[in-house]
């Protein structure tokens, strides 16, 4: 058959087929898709054999590639899929990877307590964290009896504050992150150095008896940005697992397969630095709150992550 | 020339020693879509224009918000937070897998399977960037991209995504008609393809060019002379029918 009858004899077919994918198709319109589309398939493999000319095929090429998109494209609303999320997806992932949770955790925390402990019984350990001006300046941020706490002297804006801790902490969180694609050794180092300055820091004020600002600024928070780090950690080191040991996959499906837990973690832990930037921003830093009030609300909050992670999204349907 | 067997999805069959960046993605109805990908410089160049507006927005932003004090530097830094790690993330669902710099190039980001980029894919494309940005400009993302068949840097190799050039069809596929002429020899289903082709592309050749091309068809003149280019759109019309 030459391309011309070809041509003549299908064009309603390809035209009607476009006029489907277009935003104003009408339901009836809609309905004849799928036949139309597998009609259009046929075309181009026929139009294909019969080497018809080039610019047949690429109008059917693109035709049927757009067709391939509506037909395959993802289609669920968003609402319901973050609701799914806070739910099921982000716990569940969680659990899924408790050990490398587990091994952030203990990279993160391990060194945060010894700089606790070790300025208490040696005072100078704390500078081979920390260079003399900056413990300085964070003396100045939680000196006793301040209105504002953990802040310069100069930051007078909640709104400023809540931004910085966004801005900074979400950053270092996709940071920990990322750093995971380089073999797990990114993340790593970066969870290691953070607990030892954030040890170092409350070791230090503690020594020289600003343990209260200090502790009672960091309660409130502490619950869900400490977490989120470590779950930052976790999904780097999702990542970094699947280069080092991908099993019976190449690396990429290794990527792949490990990226269906990682990008939940990574999404729910940005959620979680959102959150404890809020808190950050406009509860902990007000002085005039007691401190036991303080304490009991950081408590309260470290209970209530513990078991969301533990026991949401379990059970039946789950 | 390879003879045609049936069945075989021709045009997609490459002659031995030959580079080609096609990759084929066969769909569940059986038909290879052919996707282009494309390569670092193409890239840059649109990650180049997205810089450059993020910048100016920062920018325009410092003068907007620099008159709400402490409120507004506040905004800022969640501003520019949120241009830094999540505007690619905004336009690859909103647009169609395409930045405002992507789009001027004529990029777009799909899924390996040719279907349009998902949130998960998205988000870890983009968040990967800090480590493809390493050690500076993108080197071990440029790094990648050309050690691989497909231009994917490591964002694209963990998400599983493509950029790829947009091929629009080109208009005018008409052929102009000519009064058809039959040729004098027979010509194998890819020549024949090779002369329609050639006369639809003869709106975008200069004459001079048109020519030089049609002069290689030597045994479609008359007289042992070369075929001009009128012949050849005349033997294309005869063969489209």
């Amino acid at each position: 058959m030459k391309q011309n009858l070809f041509l003549t004899r299908n064009e309603p077919d390809w035209l009607a087929l476009e006029q489907t994918l277009t935003k104003g198709a009408s339901q009836e319109e809609r309905a004849t898709f799928p036949r139309l589309y597998r009609r259009a398939c046929q075309h181009l493999a026929v139009a294909r054999t019969r080497l018809y000319s080039l610019g047949l095929i690429e109008r059917l090429e693109y035709l049927v590639l757009s067709a391939h998109q509506r037909l395959y494209g993802s289609g669920t609303t968003h609402r319901g899929r973050l609701a799914g999320f806070v739910a099921r997806d982000f716990p569940q992932a969680v659990r899924r990877e408790w050990r490398l949770v587990l091994i952030g955790a203990l990279v993160f925390y391990l060194p945060l307590v010894g700089m606790l402990v070790a300025p208490q019984l040696d005072p100078d350990l704390v500078y081979t964290v920390l260079d003399p001006d900056t413990a300085k300046e964070i003396e100045s941020m939680y000196e006793p009896g301040g209105d504002r706490i953990g802040e310069s002297r100069d930051s007078d804006s909640d709104t400023l504050m809540f931004a910085f801790y966004v801005y900074n902490n979400t950053s270092i969180g996709f940071r920990t992150f990322a750093g995971g694609l380089l073999f797990g050794i990114g993340s790593l180092f970066i969870l290691l150095y953070n607990g030892l300055v954030i040890g170092a820091v409350g070791g230090h004020l503690t020594r020289i008896g600003y343990g209260e600002p200090f502790w009672s600024f960091v309660a409130g928070h502490s619950a869900l940005e400490l977490t989120a780090v470590v779950l930052s950690g976790a999904a780097g080191l999702r990542l970094g697992l699947a280069l080092i040991a991908p099993g019976r996959h190449t690396r990429a499906e290794a990527l792949h397969r490990g990226a269906s837990s990682a990008v939940p973690i990574i999404g729910g832990a940005a959620a979680m630095f959102f959150a404890a930037a809020f808190i950050e921003g406009f509860w902990s830093s007000m002085g005039f709150i007691p401190a036991q009030i303080k304490y009991g609300v950081g408590l309260t909050l470290w209970a209530l992550v513990l078991a969301y992670f533990a026991l949401q999204g379990r059970g039946r349907g789950a | 020339m390879p003879a045609l067997r049936s069945g075989q999805d021709a045009s997609f069959s490459e002659p031995a020693g030959v580079l080609d960046t096609l990759r084929s993605v066969e769909t569940p109805e059986g038909i290879a879509l052919g996707l282009r990908p494309a390569g670092p410089l193409s890239r840059m160049v649109a990650w180049l224009i997205d810089a450059i507006l993020r910048f100016a927005a920062v920018y325009v932003l410092v003068l907007g918000l620099s008159m709400l004090g402490r409120f507004g530097v506040g905004l800022l830094l969640i501003a520019v937070f949120l241009l830094e790690w999540l505007y690619p993330v905004a336009f690859e669902l909103l647009m169609d897998g395409q930045t405002i710099g992507k789009r001027a190039m004529g990029l777009r980001v799909l899924c390996d399977d040719a279907t349009p980029v998902t949130l998960s894919a998205s988000l870890l494309r983009n968040l990967l960037r800090a480590v493809d940005f390493l050690p500076m400009l993108y080197g071990l993302g440029v790094a990648a991209m050309l050690t691989n068949r497909d231009f994917k840097r490591l964002g694209d190799l963990a998400a599983g995504t493509l950029v790829v050039y947009v091929v629009r069809p080109r208009r005018s596929q008409a052929l102009v008609k000519a009064q058809p002429l039959t040729p004098p020899v027979a010509l194998e289903a890819e020549e024949q393809q090779a002369v329609v082709g050639f006369a639809e592309r003869m709106v975008e050749l200069s004459p001079e060019r048109a020519r030089e091309l049609a002069a290689l068809a030597e045994p479609l003149g008359v007289h042992g002379l070369a075929p001009t280019p009128e012949r050849l759109v005349r033997i294309a019309s005869w063969l489209t029918g």
